[in-house]
């Protein structure tokens, strides 16, 4: 990969540009269209190019599977755990509108953090399995390979 | 065309051509959330995965052994099982179908009036459904889990190591 000079070029710009438009997508999710899963795969999307254009050691150092496996439980513990506080404050499980004073800001902040919960567990599953998989190749392709 | 390539470097990319398109349809009809999960797994991390597979093997496909008479019937006959499931089903679009009639309004205006927030696909998928989305999220982590588990444990070397640090 160390002669794609185009393609690392272009992927330096492209990268924070995905990963902005995936928080946009994550956080606007109530009001445009979007949510947790689409957002997390944006966000995915952009880390795996990362470490298809300057390798998997790279995407190591940045998104080190020892952390992704955890926050792939995390985010799912997340969606678990605003389920119960809706049982702690006299609920019922998942049910948001006694999270917050009135029914409707409950609704919001539920729906906020379950989204977030969902958009952690599908970019740091997807980091994973990525990690996974080009972690067993034994040695570098050459182009004409293909 | 793909069926007929034995080249699986190109079918993978076809596949993935095929994928961006079909999120261009979904944009044509309005639903731009399922465009964007299809353009980013469908077109991007499945094509990734995809080749990452293909490194680990070889790129050509082996000629297949055997007649190839009885999967083209057996694929004939549900594709027209299929075809036939599809003629009870009302018109695309219309108005009245069981569809729209069951909970679907009750949603449309509830999620201003009890929900206060404008993307309705948002609203069912997180507070009505909200149960079927925590599932959901369970079989990703499942799948995630067990993909981890499982090619992980293929790499004694990096096990080593890391008990290794443990200790």
């Amino acid at each position: 990969m160390k002669h794609h000079i185009i393609l690392r070029v272009s992927a330096k710009l492209l990268i924070p540009l995905i990963l902005l438009f995936a928080l946009y997508v994550q956080f606007h999710g109530d009001y445009g269209p979007g949510g947790g899963f689409q957002a997390g795969v944006i966000f995915a999307a952009a880390l795996i190019l990362y470490g298809l254009v300057f390798g998997l050691a790279e995407l190591r150092r940045v998104a080190p599977l020892r952390i992704v496996t955890k926050l792939m439980a995390i985010g799912w513990l997340i969606y678990i755990g605003v389920g119960y506080a809706g049982l702690v404050l006299g609920g019922k499980f998942l049910d948001y509108n006694v999270l917050s004073d009135t029914p409707m800001t409950g609704q919001h902040l539920g729906i906020f953090l379950v989204e977030l919960g969902v958009g952690i567990t599908v970019a740091s599953t997807m980091l994973a399995i990525y990690q996974c998989f080009a972690s067993l190749q034994s040695r570098e392709l050459a182009d004409e390979e293909w | 065309m793909i069926i007929r390539l034995r080249n699986l470097f190109a079918v993978v990319m076809l596949s993935s051509v095929f994928s961006l398109l079909s999120a261009g349809l979904f944009v044509t009809l309005d639903a731009v959330d399922v465009a964007f999960t299809e353009a980013a797994v469908g077109a991007g991390v499945t094509t990734v995965l995809f080749l990452g597979a293909l490194a680990l093997t070889s790129t050509n496909e082996k000629p297949p052994s055997g007649h190839q008479i009885i999967p083209m019937l057996v694929m004939t006959g549900l594709a027209a099982i299929l075809a036939y499931g599809t003629m009870d089903m009302p018109p695309f679009g219309q108005a009245d179908a069981p569809i729209h009639q069951h909970v679907a309004p009750e949603y449309i205006t509830g999620a201003r009036t009890q929900i206060g927030i404008p993307n309705v696909v948002s609203a069912v998928l997180a507070s009505y459904r909200g149960f079927d989305t925590l599932g959901e999220t369970g079989v990703i982590f499942t799948a995630g889990a067990g993909v981890v588990l499982l090619l992980r444990a293929g790499l004694p070397s990096r096990r080593r190591r890391k008990s290794g640090d443990a200790e």
